[in-house]
């Protein structure tokens, strides 16, 4: 399996599509960054500006925890496209090279073709969260320097700077895993047709009506929420909520969780039922 | 003989149609059977399901004795193929596109294997550059280099000339010829160029929607029909009228002036010839035009209609 998966590993990061992704982190970041490096301080003060009356703000609030912290919240929604760019193809892109034959006639069993597709997908998914992290955070960190991060919710929370760092793991953890929901989508849908820009675009399109449905403040959508994945994936923010909701963080990951089994679980059932053709 | 391929009543449907219908035939060890049917026929499917590459709706298929269905890993292990057109790794050498499928077989990836297989090819000198930028039948060649990468005893090849010059055709008869008689390989050909497995199959079976027409050896299938045989002669009314009035008369296809075409078999021929002498007719030749491809026209117009 070891080495089904690095074979698998190799093919992916032989694409250049592949570095889509992480070219797009090491771009867009570094721009957010420049930009609130000239005009953060503006930015803070219109984040801040109800609480000026009330409280005054010392220290370096304009640090590379804040910097991070609003780069996660504006790239959970775009990440997974570029993971979907990866995703969508590991099935489709076989069967539109016409490689299939040439795989599935080899003496390995389909669940281990597709299970080690499936964890290169995911490796993949989770080094684009780690490249996320480490530009965002290491680099806001050398930019910026550290120091307390503000987080305004519903509540105004102020954490000291050896409370954060962990937050930050746990919180780039959860974003990994809602990626893997994504990653696992794709994969299913790739394995379903002959054309990855199908998976690709289906993909999308579901994450995108389920986040608007789930956003819609109406009674039946409402109800509606609990059975939309993407109702659990912008919980990462719980880790930075004083205290946490343990419970409610473990109940969302567990539905995501079970999201990715269900999902690699049905790729398996119908992979193996699939006939050849391409 | 020992059976390597066994097919039994095999049946595959879509929906509506019949792809496979109720096939059977067997290959024995050191067959080059050639497996012969016009487009459409059912031949792809059939080999498709002999690779696990789709599932039968029917029938039973086992290769090396063993049900192909529960013991596929173990069967496919001794099987080399190549299914339609070879498609690779476009974005990586050829190299690398063996090492990948060898690996995943499970077999020796050494460079030496690998080199060696790619000299046997063809494609030594090239074995760093890119597959996608290999022409047709460089591709093909290193579609035949992965099947032979884990040394099978059976090989399956799906229409391999397809879209090859003569050269390469020529190459790829030799090739097949090299791996029955000298590495004593099994050998699935399909093909629609029937001429090239008259070249190089012992036994045939030819297929038509979906259903076995005929199964045998290719010899023996052959001298078995009518042969169209052309005797030239001088042009001479004598002889014509000699002919007309024989027992030969009924065997006459076409008549032209240089020329009689007889429809003979092939026993007949000596018969002709000896009738011919004896009443001192002269023959400038008597060429027996017989091809497989007539054999195959037959038998597949005969079952359309």
């Amino acid at each position: 399996m070891i080495s089904l998966v690095s074979i698998e590993l190799y093919k992916i990061f032989k694409k250049w599509r592949s570095y889509i992704g992480f070219l797009a982190i090491s771009v867009l970041v570094p721009i957010i960054q420049i930009a609130l490096l000239i005009e953060g301080e503006k930015y803070l003060e219109f984040l801040t500006q109800n609480l000026q009356q009330t409280f005054v703000f010392v220290g370096n609030l304009l640090n590379g925890y804040l910097i991070a912290f609003i780069v996660l919240g504006s790239f959970w929604v775009h990440i997974p496209f570029l993971v979907t760019l990866v995703t969508g193809d590991l099935l489709a892109g076989e069967a539109t090279s016409g490689t299939y034959r040439m795989l599935i006639t080899r003496p390995v069993s389909r669940l281990k073709l597709v299970t080690a597709k499936f964890i290169a997908g995911l490796i993949y998914t989770h080094s684009l969260v780690l490249w996320l992290s480490i530009v965002s955070l290491v680099l806001g960190i050398i930019l910026f320097g550290t120091g307390e991060l503000i987080v305004i919710g519903e509540k105004i929370v102020i954490f000291s700077k050896d409370d954060i760092i962990w937050r930050f793991l746990l919180a780039y953890g959860y974003a990994a895993l809602s990626m893997s929901v994504v990653a696992s989508l794709g994969f299913l849908l790739s394995s379903l047709v002959e054309n990855a820009i199908g998976p690709i675009i289906s993909t999308m399109a579901i994450i995108i009506v389920f986040t608007v449905l789930s956003a819609l403040n109406f009674d039946f959508f409402i109800e509606l929420r609990p059975y939309l994945f993407t109702n659990y994936m912008p919980l990462w923010r719980s880790f930075f909520d004083d205290p946490i909701d343990y419970s409610e963080v473990l109940k969302s990951g567990f539905i995501l969780l079970g999201h990715v089994i269900s999902f690699f679980g049905l790729t398996i059932y119908l992979f193996n039922k699939k006939d050849i053709l391409s | 003989m020992e059976k390597i391929i066994e097919i039994s009543n095999l049946t595959k449907t879509y929906k509506n149609l019949t792809a496979v219908n109720n096939l059977s035939l067997n290959v024995f060890k050191g067959d080059v059977f050639g497996f012969l049917g016009p487009n459409g026929a059912g031949k792809s499917t059939t080999i498709r399901m002999l690779l696990t590459l789709i599932k039968p709706t029917n029938g039973e298929i086992k290769i090396f004795d063993k049900n192909l269905n529960t013991n596929r890993n173990e069967i496919l292990k001794k099987i080399g193929a190549i299914v339609e057109k070879p498609d690779f790794y476009g974005y990586l050498t050829a190299f690398k596109n063996l090492e990948i499928l060898g690996k995943i077989s499970g077999c020796d990836v050494s460079k030496n294997k690998i080199m060696g297989i790619l000299d046997l090819v063809g494609l030594k000198s090239r074995f760093n550059s890119k597959v996608k930028t290999f022409s047709h039948g460089m591709k093909q060649r290193l579609g035949i280099a992965q099947a032979l990468l884990h040394d099978p005893e059976l090989i399956i090849l799906d229409e391999p000339t397809t879209g090859l010059d003569p050269q390469g055709m020529k190459e790829i008869r030799d090739l097949i010829t090299l791996l029955s008689k000298e590495k004593n390989k099994t050998i699935f050909l399909s093909s629609h160029i029937l001429y090239e497995v008259e070249l190089v199959a012992n036994r045939m079976v030819i297929i038509n929607k979906g259903a076995t027409k005929v199964e045998g050896y290719v010899n023996d299938l052959l001298n078995a029909a009518n042969l169209k045989v052309t005797v030239g002669f001088n042009p001479n009314e004598f002889i014509k009228s000699i002919i007309n009035e024989s027992l030969w008369q009924k065997n006459i296809d076409s008549i032209t002036d240089s020329k009689i075409i007889f429809n003979l078999t092939s026993d007949q021929i000596p018969d002709l010839n000896k009738y011919l002498v004896q009443h001192d007719i002269e023959v400038n030749s008597i060429v027996p035009m017989r091809s497989l491809e007539e054999y195959f026209l037959d038998i597949t117009e005969k079952s359309a209609s």
